[in-house]
């Protein structure tokens, strides 16, 4: 039984990871480096319980979490494309400016619990044995985080949009000069990484603890950036990756409750220094690394007039 | 000229007199998180709201949330004292320094820091004896496991953290000398999602009970969802767990910050050392529910005898992990010992983080 509650509580600590970094790496495979996942997160937290609370309804919550990131990223968007800021610097302020101002949409909402969103219920497949819990009683948010990874998956390797998207990322000159549309292309990814980080903080306020409070985000934004690189831009690396940072945190709960003596503090920053690994790769591998590695990354485009 | 040049001095001073006596006591408050944080900052800030009622327009109070304990902590203080405001407070241990510093350099400001050890004419400390809630919630868990597994969720191993482990497992031992406690580190004051998953670890690995000395009220919750009952941190969480918590150490600050204010507008205000417990109204205990009525009794009786005196949480005999005898029979640790206290009492199976 133990397994079964381990896997159960990593799949919750996985999915807001999973459903940020999605969007930040198809925001970054067309290019752009957003640093406000963090921002995003937390403004799509607040905005998620606020409207779950107000509605009672926890769908209206999930999609108002997603616009509400999406709205941000439009602000992040318009200064990054049209006005050609430096990325980083506008990012860094964006996770600054989201944490502040939802704590101000959050201010009423402190203190209040609600229940967490239905696990669905599969009649017969909810009750196997072993796998039953595990595969076919989850809540609707983390069906959806695997959806969306196959779907990104399929766009971005099989699509022909996917392939416009991956031209822009890679050489922005030269997708402008084939005629693809850079700017509008950059806006659409942004607002995606918007809205997938919004569904992460989404997550945070209604399934993973129901509840809002100021900084609950709690730093998986800049997670969720370490894992699209950890991934090496490719999504079901990246569900992987998720998972694997989930485990490692909540294993190494249940051995310090079991009295295993691990360093915890070590424990603690094992997914960055699994991060680090990625990058020390990444760089030393060369040419099979950098297949996905989008090269205009974190490049502004002004087009020539 | 010389005559109509002293009386217009004369008015001046006799003006700014008379508008310093109806010119409201300015009190500033530096925050570590933000007020919407439901534990240690937001119990600050209903002291600071609870001076604005009890004093009306006699106060004016400002405060600075997330500030984070380093340089900015400094031009926040000094801002706050430029501004004329005649008490700040600052309110996490982290803000010594800075506030030392800061009160060096305006004598005429006051300021109180909350938890450190720093001192000066102008610069008072205070804290809370949170160990003694710790003691009672300690034998209310010993007599309502059944699993007889109680699961601790901690932050990090400091004198304030480990101080709360020893006085509630000397308070679980008194009524159940069979309890044993699983210890949790998170390495962080305030992450809801850890605190959750460590929640739900400790369950899983049989705790009936859980204890947290981490601030959000995500334990809590898991507690209410996982059905066994739960003790609350800080604030009165019981909102997130009607049918899980037991009671909770609240902070209250309200009643140590009127009096401040209170003497800093008698021109009475000196720097002192405070460090209150539950007779001081500072640690507050919320309704004992969810429990039997004998339990109940017991917290109540414990509660009045720590408050009159008559009992110590830190009684003699008390035996470190290695079986030594560390305070003998009818001695008590001494507040010194207690403030760097770095050891584990018998029973606790964990190696203390170093």
């Amino acid at each position: 039984m133990w397994a079964e509650a381990i896997i159960l509580t990593v799949i919750t600590a996985a999915t807001p990871l999973a459903l940020a970094a999605l969007g930040e790496l198809v925001t970054e495979r067309s290019g752009v480096l957003n640093l406000g996942v963090e921002g995003m997160m937390a403004v799509g937290a607040v905005t998620a319980f606020a409207v779950a609370v107000t509605t009672g309804s926890g769908a209206a919550g999930i999609l108002a979490g997603a616009m509400a990131g999406a709205a941000l990223s439009l602000i992040f968007a318009f200064l990054t494309i049209t006005l050609a800021t430096n990325q980083v610097a506008t990012g860094l302020a964006l996770t600054l400016f989201g944490l502040g101002i939802s704590g101000v949409i959050g201010d009423g909402f402190v203190g209040i619990s609600r229940p967490p969103l239905p696990q669905l219920e599969i009649p017969g497949l909810s009750d196997l044995p072993l796998v039953g819990r595990i595969l076919f009683r989850q809540d609707a948010m983390v069906y959806l985080s695997i959806a969306l990874t196959a779907g990104v998956w399929w766009f971005l390797s099989r699509s022909r949009q996917g392939l416009k998207l991956r031209a822009v990322g890679d050489s922005h000159a030269s997708a402008h000069a084939l005629g693809l549309n850079v700017m509008l292309t950059r806006y659409l990814a942004v607002m995606f990484g918007g809205a997938c980080a919004g569904l992460g903080g989404a997550y945070l306020s209604l399934a993973y603890t129901p509840m809002w409070i100021d900084d609950m985000t709690a730093g998986r934004g800049w997670i969720a950036l370490a894992l699209v690189v950890f991934a090496t831009w490719m999504p079901w690396r990246l569900l992987a990756g998720a998972y694997l940072f989930g485990a490692i945190t909540i294993l190494q709960f249940h051995a310090q409750g079991a009295g295993i003596g691990l360093p915890s503090q070590l424990m603690s920053s094992l997914p960055y220094l699994a991060t680090i690994v990625a990058l020390v790769l990444i760089s030393g591998r060369g040419r099979l690394a950098l297949r996905h590695t989008p090269l205009s990354l974190g490049k502004s485009f002004v087009p020539e007039r | 000229m010389k005559r109509l040049m002293m009386a217009a001095a004369v008015l001046a001073l006799g003006l700014s007199a008379a508008s310093a006596q109806d010119e409201p006591t300015k009190v500033g408050f530096v925050y570590v998180g933000p007020v919407g944080d439901f534990g240690w900052s937001y119990q600050h800030d209903q002291g600071r709201l609870a001076l604005e009622e009890a004093f009306g327009d006699k106060v004016e109070t400002t405060y600075v949330e997330n500030v984070s304990e380093g340089p900015d902590a400094e031009r926040v203080i000094r801002q706050l004292a430029a501004d004329g405001n005649d008490l700040v407070f600052t309110t996490s241990f982290g803000f010594m320094n800075p506030t030392e510093k800061v009160a060096r350099r305006f004598p005429d400001v006051k300021f109180e820091h909350a938890t450190g050890y720093k001192r000066a004419d102008n610069l008072a400390t205070y804290a809370a004896r949170f160990y003694e809630g710790r003691y009672i919630i300690g034998k209310i868990a010993g007599r309502m496991t059944e699993t007889n597994t109680i699961g601790y969720i901690v932050s990090f191993p400091i004198p304030e953290v480990v101080r709360g482990i020893n006085a509630f497992m000397l308070g679980a031992q008194s009524v159940n000398p069979d309890i044993q406690v699983k210890i949790i580190w998170v390495n962080s004051w305030f992450d809801p999602g850890k605190e959750a998953d460590a929640a739900k670890a400790l369950i899983d690995q049989g705790a009936d009970i859980l204890v947290q000395h981490t601030d959000s009220p995500a334990p809590m919750q898991v507690a209410e969802q996982r059905g066994v009952y739960a003790f609350g941190q800080a604030s009165d969480m019981k909102e997130f767990g009607p049918n899980a918590q037991l009671t909770s150490i609240v902070d209250d600050w309200s009643q140590y910050y009127k009096e401040r204010v209170q003497a800093v507008m008698d021109g009475t205000w000196e720097s002192t050392d405070t460090w209150g417990g539950l007779d001081a109204g500072m640690v507050v205990m919320a309704e004992y529910r969810n429990m039997p009525d004998d339990v109940k009794q017991m917290a109540e009786e414990t509660e009045a005898a720590i408050r009159s005196g008559e009992l110590h949480p830190f009684a003699g005999p008390i035996t470190n992990q290695a079986g030594e005898v560390v305070v003998a029979e009818g001695e008590v640790v001494s507040d010194e010992d207690l403030l760097s206290m770095n050891w584990y009492v018998q029973g606790i199976d964990d190696k203390l983080p170093q």
